[in-house]
């Protein structure tokens, strides 16, 4: 009974007459039946794109360590920062006498920060060199009066648990607060913990609330406090000689040559000296540092971005070169398949979806070992940088963006069955005979 | 059934083109046994090859049950392929990474039978052809003759109305090639209609008609 149930089935399926859908359970067995007997076919296929995509995460991953690595050298570089000093005119100017010794006061910052749209922070410095003490050690440094702007312009560094900068409170309550350099705090220190400590500074004791970890390349430790507690401690004619800004949106040259110049004008009308005068106020503007810095950053954005594109194309390469291979040895099983009466389409559809198939799961494989390497290495970095966490290196963190590994692989899972497309579509539009005569 | 008119092929070969089937007028009926005979390059194969609508032809006519083969869209050729034509090869074209039960029911599958059903099918078919024991077997674990029953299987699963066999034979040994002609003798028997080529006499010999091609063109025609 069942025997001739199945045989009905059978001579029911009417003479040239339309056959189901192709995305049936049918479909998909065979499609695993294909791929499961071909076992050898499908893993050295999936390896190749497996490791296409582990080879392209990988080097992405290491041009951005290199890229990493140099901008976490150079950050503190990075900012444009634009400092004047006052000094003694040498040129008479508008009835006034040459030798005139010149210093700043708030008009000069006030006049900077409403005649100058390119400077975003701006502080005076007041600088003493003062005996800071701590029980029996003690040591003489410069003491920076400035306001909290100062960690913006200059990028200081804190650590955490190690305080923070000058903030608009202690400036405003004048309060007797100190910032000091990881410098003072080993010689004054000893390496016990300072932060919360009060040390003395000239004759006035001084809470420590910040250790700035940023090397400063010449001098042997700064310690900063409020603008205004050193206005009234140190300062009381309330003139100093150093105003430092930063400035931004001036990435050429020429750009900052035409801050200088109004600039100068600028402290001219101020200060009523001749804007030619070469004595008068002395200017220090880090642009040269900065545009290197940035140059510096562009070559790295751009040969992480070649490396990036190349190790792309060569994937692609790679993965297309293997798919493409993978399908045209199967020319003659598909010249086979169309001769017991195969649709054309149901074979590229079948072709198409056993690429998809191996491409996606072996493409994941290669993209989270990928992944498991570059974080392997950071992991590895990142302990043995434990001790040192802000040495100079050239590499740090090699790992890649999550959205350019999905979108990097997708474009090799597309590019593979693209390449597995073409001989299929190839392979089914020969004549069958020519098909299964090809080896 | 089968009708050619007038038909004419010629192979491309670069600068020069090699002009095999030279205007065929040949007419098949429901249940011929046939056989093809001639000479290499004389243009059997070429002519079986386009009765099984493998390949194509430059003029003429070919109808198949009155249906014009040149009009049809290789959706529908295919249709043809599986359900009208069976083809055997003179060197089996068995899929190597299929066992001969998957062979067997490979043409079912595009007939959206589902696995189970078509290798129950495929297994009654094996069962004729003597071979259940072996259809578990990938065809390089077979003989030639087991390879070419295996191929008989699949190529009548589909119950077409006509068997086209490329030297069925042409690997086989003497004893094999007497079990071959009596399977496929049988299947005529029970009506198939069936169409070999072959260059053995021996072979040609066990059909009802013989047709010699010379040169492209159809020589002669002998019926018992």
């Amino acid at each position: 009974m069942k025997k001739q149930k199945i045989k009905e089935e059978t001579n029911h399926s009417s003479p040239l007459g339309v056959r189901g859908g192709f995305f049936t359970i049918n479909t998909i067995q065979e499609i695993f039946d294909s791929l499961k007997h071909n076992k050898l076919r499908t893993v050295l296929t999936g390896l190749s794109v497996s490791w296409g995509i582990f080879i392209l995460i990988v080097l992405l991953g290491a041009g951005n360590g290199l890229k990493n690595g140099v901008t976490s050298n150079f950050s503190d570089r990075a900012t444009n920062t634009v400092q004047m000093w006052s000094g003694t005119t040498s040129l008479t100017y508008k009835g006034l006498k040459s030798g005139r010794s010149l210093s700043f006061g708030d008009k000069q910052i006030a006049d900077v920060d409403n005649h100058l749209v390119e400077t975003s922070n701006q502080t005076g410095v007041i600088t003493k060199q003062l005996t800071i003490t701590n029980k029996s050690e003690f040591g003489t440094y410069d003491v920076k009066g400035v306001d909290p702007s100062y960690d913006k312009i200059f990028n200081l560094k804190f650590e955490p648990n190690e305080g923070r900068f000058i903030d608009l409170l202690d400036n405003k309550e004048s309060s007797k607060v100190i910032v000091i350099d990881k410098k003072i705090e080993e010689v004054l220190f000893k390496g016990t913990a300072s932060l919360g400590k009060y040390i003395k500074v000239g004759d006035l004791m001084f809470r420590i609330i910040g250790i700035n970890s940023k090397k400063a390349r010449f001098d042997n430790g700064t310690a900063f406090i409020p603008y205004t507690t050193a206005q009234s401690i140190f300062n009381p004619n309330m003139k100093f000689n150093n105003i430092a800004m930063s400035v931004t949106g001036l990435t050429t040259q020429k750009m900052n040559d035409d801050f200088n110049d109004k600039l100068k004008k600028t402290m001219s009308n101020s200060l009523s000296y001749d804007k030619n005068d070469p004595q008068a106020v002395y200017f220090q503007n880090s642009q040269r540092d900065y545009l290197q810095t940035m140059m510096i950053f562009n070559g790295i954005t751009i040969f992480v971005a070649v490396i990036g594109i190349f190790t792309l194309i060569a994937g692609i390469v790679g993965v297309s070169n293997i798919m493409l291979v993978s399908v045209k040895e199967r020319t003659r099983e598909i010249g086979i398949r169309k001769a017991i009466g195969a649709p054309p389409a149901t074979i590229l559809k079948s072709i198409i979806t056993e690429s998809i198939i191996i491409t996606t799961i072996f493409g994941y494989i290669g993209m989270m070992a990928g992944i498991g390497l570059t974080e392997l290495v950071n992991y590895i970095m990142l302990q043995s940088a434990a001790g040192n966490p802000n040495g100079p290196t050239v590499f740090k963190n090699p790992t890649v963006e999550l959205s350019y590994v999905l979108i990097s692989t997708a474009i090799l899972i597309i590019s593979g069955v693209i390449a597995g497309y073409m001989p299929a579509r190839r392979a089914i539009r020969i004549k069958p005979i020519e098909a299964m005569r090809e080896e | 059934m089968i009708t050619l008119k007038n038909i004419n092929k010629t192979y491309d070969m670069g600068q020069a083109s090699l002009h095999v089937l030279k205007g065929i007028d040949l007419h098949i009926d429901k249940g011929e046994y046939v056989s093809i005979m001639g000479a290499s390059g004389s243009g059997k194969s070429t002519l079986l090859n386009i009765l099984g609508i493998l390949d194509n032809y430059e003029t003429g006519e070919y109808l198949l049950n009155n249906t014009l083969i040149r009009d049809l869209s290789e959706k529908q050729a295919a249709v043809y392929r599986n359900e009208m034509i069976g083809f055997v090869f003179q060197s089996f074209n068995l899929i190597n990474f299929k066992n001969a039960l998957e062979n067997v029911a490979l043409p079912l599958y595009y007939k959206n039978i589902s696995r189970k059903k078509r290798n129950i099918i495929a297994m009654e078919y094996l069962d004729q052809m003597g071979l259940r024991d072996w259809a578990m077997h990938m065809p390089n674990e077979m003989s030639g003759g087991q390879k070419q029953r295996v191929a008989i299987a699949r190529a009548i699963i589909s119950k077409p109305q006509i068997l086209l066999a490329d030297e069925p034979t042409g690997a086989l040994d003497s004893v094999t090639t007497v079990e071959m002609m009596k399977v496929l003798g049988d299947l005529n028997a029970n009506g198939l209609t069936t169409i070999i080529v072959t260059h053995e006499k021996s072979v040609a010999d066990e059909t009802k008609t013989i047709i010699h091609i010379k040169d492209g063109l159809i020589g002669s025609v002998e019926r018992k």
